[in-house]
């Protein structure tokens, strides 16, 4: 009987999973997770979850008996050792098995403080998994101090929901502004003016020289010279693609996992999909780090699986919340070299258009549901607005 | 717990238990409902949990917010007045009964 091994059940791993039962695959299917929860949404974790307003059961993907019911064998708080593709076969600490097609879903790991600045000091937290939260949750109280290191989407939502648990939060950046890699001066002014508004300490153009203390943190000195108390710190760097079972393989790796449109790895038999692969995208190597993105590929490597032999087309979107402020993003700017706004109908509704030259990228949508489902439409249908109209709000 | 029946777009009924607090999208994945997708699985993002609420239960499964409101006008099947997103409807007692119809795309 075929089977159909995925390592990695996060989002991608478990979608892909569910696909192939969806397509009517009746061979075997194992999907292996090497923690100990049964696949679960990881974007409330910087949000409702951290705060304590969903419990650990709403954030299960899929219901306990999901798994079983369709066959899939789902082994969990199991570690994959090794792959052989000269034998189809993966090991286990314990086992091994024989697979037709294997699937790299391992997702993405966060990027730690080196130890030399206090990286390993206890009370230092990173943010991916329910694991991670239940070791920050303890330390969440008023009157608490915390330092968020990072102005990307992760700090600045873990900055929301532990100021709105009567933390007291610093966030540092080092570039000159929060959101820089990812969104336009707009945006992040947008961002930096919530914050500010509800109490965070955002420091931008400012960045970490060490964290200090004998047992566990207790300072942080800053580059400009600035020495903090803090009770507890969380690094919001950024994530580095899990590719380590990939490079021992001997599978080429860019930036992640390099696939195919397919989804296809440098091996035959081997795909990859999610947080960890890099896919080829009009002429350039792309990973992109979003739910959507990781269900929709997911699901197009199990149609190919089964030899649909269809392209992947990405349609990226995005959101955040933080405090009461939904942002919702469209597309992917990347080389943008211009940016429209426009109000939204509500008091407090925005949103920013990224262009190249007339070509519409992506909408940073905040607060503004109308003007994102419109920008959505028309990224997904390779339309692009004057960037008159745009700014006019000539078009709804 | 009260019981609630999908009716998916081809007409197929699924009558299931409801735990009660969980919201509509919640019980549809948990019980794999077909047609329910739920892409940014309930932060009412993405407008891809978007189904037809029994009339009957209007006045119970309480007040479509702002900005539901203005995701439903963009859904891939056309909005009705019993449109809803199903991830801003939770389960309570008085929704014993009631039937959700899952449109045709979403």
């Amino acid at each position: 009987m075929r089977h159909v091994v995925i390592i990695g059940a996060g989002q991608a791993g478990s979608s892909l999973a569910a696909k192939l039962r969806g397509l009517g695959f009746d061979g075997r299917v194992t999907l292996i997770g090497d923690e100990a929860h049964p696949p679960y949404q990881r974007p409330p974790l910087s949000k409702a979850y951290l705060t304590g307003k969903l419990d650990a059961d709403s954030l299960a993907l899929r219901g306990p008996s999901f798994y079983a019911e369709r066959g899939i064998d789902l082994r969990l708080a199991t570690k994959v050792t090794r792959i052989i593709p000269a034998k189809k076969r993966i090991e286990l600490s314990a086992e091994s098995l024989a697979y037709d097609d294997l699937v790299l879903a391992t997702g993405a790991t966060p990027i730690r403080l080196p130890a030399d600045i206090g990286g390993s000091l206890a009370n230092v937290f990173t943010l991916r998994t329910i694991a991670d939260v239940e070791e920050i949750t303890p330390h969440i109280g008023a009157g608490k101090r915390a330092l968020i290191i990072g102005g990307g989407y992760i700090g600045l939502e873990v900055a929301a929901a532990l100021s709105q648990s009567g933390v007291s939060v610093t966030l540092v950046e080092l570039q000159e502004r929060i959101l820089g890699r990812v969104a336009a001066a707009e945006t992040s002014a947008y961002f930096r003016s919530l914050h500010a508004e509800r109490g965070v300490r955002l420091v931008e153009g400012v960045g970490l020289v060490s964290l200090e203390g004998e047992d566990r943190v207790r300072r942080a000195r800053l580059s400009d010279g600035s020495c903090i108390d803090v009770d507890f710190v969380i690094v919001g760097i950024g994530v580095r693609p899990s590719v380590a079972l990939a490079e021992a393989t001997g599978l080429a790796v860019e930036n992640g996992i390099c696939v195919d449109a397919l989804g296809r790895t440098s091996e035959a038999a081997i795909w990859a999909a999610g947080d960890c692969a890099s896919f080829l995208w009009d002429g350039r190597r792309l990973r992109i780090e979003s739910v959507p993105h990781a269900i929709d590929q997911a699901e197009t490597v199990a149609a190919n699986i089964l030899g649909a032999n269809r392209d992947y087309r990405p349609r990226p979107w995005f959101w955040s919340d933080q405090f009461d402020v939904k942002l919702q993003i469209a597309g992917l700017n990347t080389g943008y070299d211009r940016i429209v706004g426009r109000k939204g109908a509500k008091p407090g509704s925005c949103s920013y258009w990224y262009f190249a030259g007339e070509k519409l990228l992506a909408v940073d949508a905040i607060n503004d549901a109308r003007a994102y489902m419109t920008a959505k439409k028309l990224i997904d249908a390779g339309r692009s607005p004057s960037p008159l109209d745009v700014a006019d709000g000539v078009f709804t | 717990m009260p019981t609630i029946t999908f009716i998916t777009a081809e007409g197929k009924e699924h009558a299931v238990t409801a735990e009660i607090g969980r919201s509509v999208m919640e019980i549809a994945l948990e019980k794999s409902i077909p047609g329910v997708v739920a892409e940014c699985n309930g932060s009412a993002a993405c407008a891809t949990c978007h189904c037809y609420f029994d009339p009957a239960y209007a006045d119970m499964i309480g007040a479509i917010g702002e900005h539901e409101s203005d995701m439903l006008d963009f859904t891939a099947s056309p909005r009705r007045p019993e449109s809803r997103l199903s991830c801003q409807v939770r389960i309570a007692d008085a929704l014993d009964g009631m039937t959700v119809r899952i449109p045709a795309m979403q």
